[in-house]
């Protein structure tokens, strides 16, 4: 007997030999012309690169000091894996991360499917030291590796359609527990930015952090990083980017409307509808130590408060 | 005779200072994780709702095996979850809000998930300092209704566990079940007593 444990793929969804051949030497070719650059290969240990010492990008400060790197390695919420923010570095390092694509799509002039290495190739790597405050209530200081995404999204060349981008992570559920056993939100996680937050020059996306290339459970290879708003909005694993006309549904947006909204700006005057958002804990802090008095837009009002000057952030929370 | 007696009592008294020495070690091993306030809570939280539910599981075992020398267990795992549960609200106030207390405020007034919390403490600390025998001879027929509002504390201690979390949902549903379990029990002899009431009333006294 033959017990069938996985839908079969259609057959218009299988690749024909002779192209699955031509876009392998595609990307050989590729990887040959950035040979010494390979990301991905800086997991096998081959080719490192060196992220060690970049350049500072403007929003790179000296203000905020890091938060011990262990603590920031060790604590994530990844809920394709685990529920629990202590188990996911354990559990994502079975997650396959060589070779990864980027899907860009939806109102663009430039869509296309692209080798990630090729990506970093026309970008400029920056390290930036950004506060990163999670929904939750406790916060940490990380100086994340990356570009900004608005110069990906340039490249593109978004339409004047587009009014929302679209972020979805991968979805791989042979390595994600909780994506096979259909746990909790609807897999795989998506994100959604308006197109004036997505091309702010405070969103990027990043690649590395700490001077070397993402922990798997931090979000490797590629994630995207909104430090104004809260954590969940920075979704990890990002495989595809589409620009569209209307919001899209976000994951937990869909999860509980009443309670994360789409915008999920920081904003202590707003509190979760069971917690409040006034203060939060920074990992690295210790006993008997204040908690930080969260600030609106997590400190970034100066850069972001104008991309809502005219709306209710008790409505659009 | 007397002697023998006790030393159970005496062996649990001590035993239930286990999780607090271990807890105190793991801080001394920095072994609380990425966040340890935020652990040392919720160890806190977890030893004074257990100790809430072995307080409840008291009278339906005591009904079950019909043994009659549990009072004293229920009043030592009783006074237990008072003792953890002060240390976990010191613990918010001290070691995690250094006593400040205008974020305090906020927090409480804005974190319906405290007011639960909030609750559950306010009646456990009222069924701790009225747990000596001369206040039970001096409140009377007070002291048992003042009593059973261990039920409700034990509802809200859940409701506040359940509040706060965003993901996962399966230890508080696992104290849930227990408590859900505990008070069908009481609500089930209750309504047994009852019938029996109406059916004999000359048994009264022996109920």
């Amino acid at each position: 007997m033959i017990i069938k444990t996985q839908k079969e793929i259609p057959s218009s969804e299988i690749t024909d030999s002779a192209v699955f051949k031509e876009r392998r030497n595609l990307i050989k070719t590729m990887l040959t012309a950035v040979a010494g650059a390979s990301v991905s290969g800086a997991w096998a240990g081959e080719n490192k690169i060196d992220l060690a010492n970049l350049t500072k990008g403007d929003f790179s400060t000296a203000v905020f000091t890091p938060t011990p790197v262990e603590l920031v390695k060790n604590y994530t919420n990844y809920y394709e894996f685990t529920l629990n923010k202590e188990d996911s570095t354990k559990l994502a390092q079975k997650f396959v991360v060589d070779p990864w694509s980027l899907e860009i799509g939806g109102e663009v002039e430039n869509a296309g499917t692209y080798h990630l290495e090729d990506i970093l190739h026309q970008q400029t790597l920056e390290e930036r030291v950004y506060r990163f405050r999670c929904v939750e209530a406790w916060s940490m200081v990380v100086p994340w590796v990356g570009f900004s995404l608005g110069n990906l999204l340039k490249l593109a060349k978004p339409l004047s359609t587009a009014k929302f981008v679209k972020f979805t992570a991968m979805y791989q559920p042979e390595t994600m527990p909780n994506q096979r056993n259909h746990a909790m939100l609807d897999w795989p996680y998506v994100e959604a930015l308006r197109i004036d937050e997505a091309m702010h020059p405070l969103t990027m996306l990043a690649i590395g952090m700490y001077g070397d290339v993402l922990p798997k459970q931090n979000g490797a290879p590629l994630r995207l990083v909104v430090p104004w708003k809260y954590g969940f909005k920075c979704i990890k694993a990002v495989v595809k980017i589409e620009l569209l006309e209307n919001a899209p549904l976000t994951t937990w947006n869909k999860f509980a409307p009443a309670e994360y909204g789409f915008y999920a700006n920081v904003n202590p005057t707003v509190p979760h509808p069971r917690w409040s958002q006034n203060s939060e804990r920074e990992l690295g802090s210790g006993f008997f130590t204040s908690r930080r008095q969260t600030e609106l837009f997590n400190g970034y009002a100066e850069q972001v408060a104008s991309l809502y000057h005219d709306m209710d952030l008790r409505y659009f929370f | 005779m007397i002697l023998r007696s006790k030393t159970p009592l005496l062996f649990t008294l001590v035993s239930c200072l286990i999780p607090l020495l271990w807890l105190f070690a793991d801080i001394a091993l920095n072994n609380l994780g990425s966040n340890p306030i935020q652990a040392l809570h919720i160890r806190l939280g977890d030893w004074s709702l257990r100790f809430l539910c072995l307080t409840l599981a008291i009278t339906p075992i005591q009904m079950v095996t019909k043994w009659r020398g549990m009072a004293s267990y229920r009043q030592l795992f009783g006074l237990y979850a008072f003792l953890y549960g002060t240390l976990h609200l010191l613990t918010y106030l001290v070691v995690d809000n250094n006593l400040e207390w205008s974020l305090i405020g906020t927090d409480i007034l804005e974190s319906p998930y405290i007011w639960f919390g909030v609750l559950a403490y306010v009646i456990v600390f009222l069924l701790g300092v009225t747990t000596s025998k001369w206040s039970k001879k001096r409140l009377g027929k007070t002291w048992k209704k003042l009593h059973r509002f261990v039920y409700v504390a034990s509802v809200a201690a859940i409701i506040h566990y359940f509040w706060q979390l965003k993901g996962n949902l399966a230890e508080p549903l696992l104290y849930l079940i227990i408590i859900f379990f505990l008070l069908s029990f009481r609500v089930l002899t209750w309504v047994m007593n009852r019938q029996k009431k109406l059916n004999k009333p000359q048994n009264l006294r022996l109920m």
